[in-house]
């Protein structure tokens, strides 16, 4: 159930001109409402700001006095500059744990597949120890593959592909063309968990049909009351109906949203 | 990491300074309950249609029972899935939606949401749209028997093309609209008016001498966003209803010019997001207020706005916020 939080920045990297890594005090949102990464947390982000603004949560950890979750955000507007030049002991008023985050199972064997801002709501995935994974990460050029970011899936995944939309890094081309090659040679996967824009998900999901693979995918979508009141974040499924990427979200199976819409 | 501090005094702040402000608002005399067209609301304060659901959301965050009243979400006679997203733009001091009458249609409501509501003290407002006036009546008598309050019928939707807001600019057909709905509801109507007309008080009045017990107004105004780098509008549905604070001297002026005119109770809404915002509606002529937009900042804005009310009534010396109702002094 989601609470109203008065949350403490504790930590503020910036990793370039607009992508910042911001670790928070969240009291006991982690170890009392079982906040974890994949959900988002709905940030105020100011006065001047009428709506709060979703952010993915990449990590979380219980702790003492308070847990802790991590953000990584990039500016896009005036709500998320506002969030970007918080400073350390900071005060920020956040609504969460909203939206459902991955299903997983301990034991399982997840495919995680990650394109640009999309990578890091999979790091809490790609980390744990309670099943084993593989990553396809991509990015638009090499300076977009954050050392700090990557390295955490190059530490715990049983290997970890990157591609870049320039070459720059890894393998040059899409996230799906580097999942296509995987699957090919090793299929034996639980789920494929994908995070990224939509038309990236819609590759994805079509090479895990194809692979006969389940597969989820985090949907974005302009958001407002971010509790599943107002109705606004809605994305259409292949049966007619309208789900909202706050509420239902923001993971769907791949296979109920109407990729076309 | 820096070094662990014991915690804020802040943390959870809001939640606390909601108890304490709740705790206030007990120990005040001001009696705080208003009548809006024979219907008691306990305080004035009422959700807003469209922004509340059904109640089940914000019921997580504070006991729905503090609240006057429940606008429901929009319903219509059978289920809709809405517009196409995006449905939301922000503007300076306002949003515009274009949800499109997303609901699960009447039936469902009754079903499914209507009991969940029940075990509150709340007045449950029900809100229609219909495409045709004989929708509206069919409409009124299923929920006249399923007991909810009060029916609030929507003729001034600004997002959808049949019925909707061609009801609310027409006084006649606002009027036929309004006697159907009256001659088949056995509870209070109250008609929702748009703010998208020359002359609201020609609306106003053709639905009062149609029969209507209350009005609210006013809906979004109709508006528009263009992102100038893909000079496309950031609605998918081009243009959409604009609430906020951006609004509110607009339904602080039209609530004024309705209540000269009209001798209905009025419901009064539009970017009210302070207790001073309720204040003023109440002053221009509305005996209760709807919080809306508000609640996307602060889920408690309500409980906020409704002990803010009580502060100003208290400190103007009224015994009662009805007193507020209507008490501006124009020049």
């Amino acid at each position: 159930m989601p609470v109203q939080q008065i949350c403490t920045v504790v930590s503020m990297e910036q990793l370039d001109a607009d992508t910042w890594w911001m670790v928070l005090e969240v009291g006991k949102l982690v170890f009392k409402h079982g906040l974890r990464g994949g959900q988002f947390l709905h940030v105020k982000c100011g006065d001047d700001q009428l709506l709060r603004r979703p952010i993915s949560v990449a990590r979380t950890q219980w702790d003492e006095p308070e847990d802790t979750a991590a953000l990584i955000f990039e500016v896009r507007g005036e709500g998320t500059r506002w969030l970007s030049q918080r400073k350390i002991g900071d005060k920020l008023d956040v609504l969460g744990p909203l939206g459902n985050g991955f299903d997983v199972l301990d034991g399982g064997r997840y495919l995680l597949v990650g394109g640009g801002i999309g990578v890091p709501p999979l790091i809490e995935y790609g980390e744990s120890p309670r099943w084993s994974q593989v990553a396809v990460l991509g990015f638009r050029t090499k300076d977009k593959a954050f050392p700090s970011i990557v390295s955490r899936f190059q530490e715990n995944c049983e290997r970890t592909y990157l591609c870049t939309d320039d070459g720059t890094l890894g393998r040059h081309g899409f996230v799906d063309g580097q999942m296509r090659e995987v699957l090919e040679k090793d299929n034996d996967f639980t789920a494929i968990l994908a995070c990224g824009p939509k038309p990236m998900l819609k590759n994805v999901a079509n090479v895990a049909a194809e692979f006969g693979i389940p597969c989820q995918v985090s949907m974005e979508e302009r958001m407002g009351c971010g509790v599943g009141a107002c109705l606004v974040c809605a994305t259409a499924m292949k049966d007619g109906a309208m789900k909202h990427v706050c509420k239902n979200g923001p993971v769907f199976h791949a296979e109920e949203v109407d990729w076309d819409a | 990491m820096p070094e662990k501090k014991t915690p804020h005094p802040e943390a959870g702040g809001i939640i606390a300074s909601a108890a304490t402000t709740l705790a206030l608002f007990e120990d005040s005399s001001v009696n705080m309950s208003v009548d809006l067209a024979g219907v008691v609301l306990k305080n004035p304060v009422v959700a807003a249609s469209g922004t509340f659901g059904f109640g089940r959301e914000y019921g997580q965050f504070f006991d729905l029972s503090e609240l006057g009243g429940i606008c429901c979400k929009g319903l219509t006679l059978h289920a809709r899935e809405g517009n196409p997203a995006p449905r939301i733009a922000e503007t300076p001091m306002g949003i515009l939606n274009s949800v499109g009458l997303q609901n699960p249609g009447v039936d469902a409501f009754i079903k499914h949401e209507l009991p969940f509501l029940r075990q509150y003290d709340v007045k449950v407002i029900a809100n229609i749209s219909g495409n045709t006036p004989e929708e509206y009546g069919e409409m009124c008598e299923k929920l006249s028997a399923a007991g909810v309050d009060m029916i609030e019928v929507n003729i001034s939707c600004p997002n959808v093309k049949a019925g909707g807001l061609t009801y609310g600019t027409r006084p006649k057909l606002a009027a036929e609209v309004t006697e159907m709905a009256k001659s088949h509801a056995s509870v209070p109507v109250m008609v929702k008016l748009s703010p998208n007309v020359t002359d609201i008080i020609e609306i106003a009045k053709a639905v009062a001498d149609a029969g209507a017990d209350a009005l609210s107004l006013i809906n979004t105004l109709r508006g528009m966003r263009i992102d100038v780098n893909t000079h496309r509008p950031i609605l998918k549905m081009n243009t959409g209803g604009l609430s906020g604070p951006a609004v509110l001297p607009v339904a602080v002026r039209m609530v004024w010019e309705v209540a000269s005119a009209v001798k209905l109770p009025i419901l009064g809404m539009g970017g009210v997001s302070k207790g001073e915002d309720a204040a003023q509606l109440m002053l221009a002529g509305a005996s209760a207020v709807a919080v809306g937009t508000a609640l996307f900042a602060n889920p408690y804005a309500p409980l906020k706005v409704r002990d803010a009310l009580a502060s100003i009534t208290a400190k103007q010396g009224l015994d009662s916020v009805s007193q507020l109702t209507g008490g501006v002094k124009p020049w």
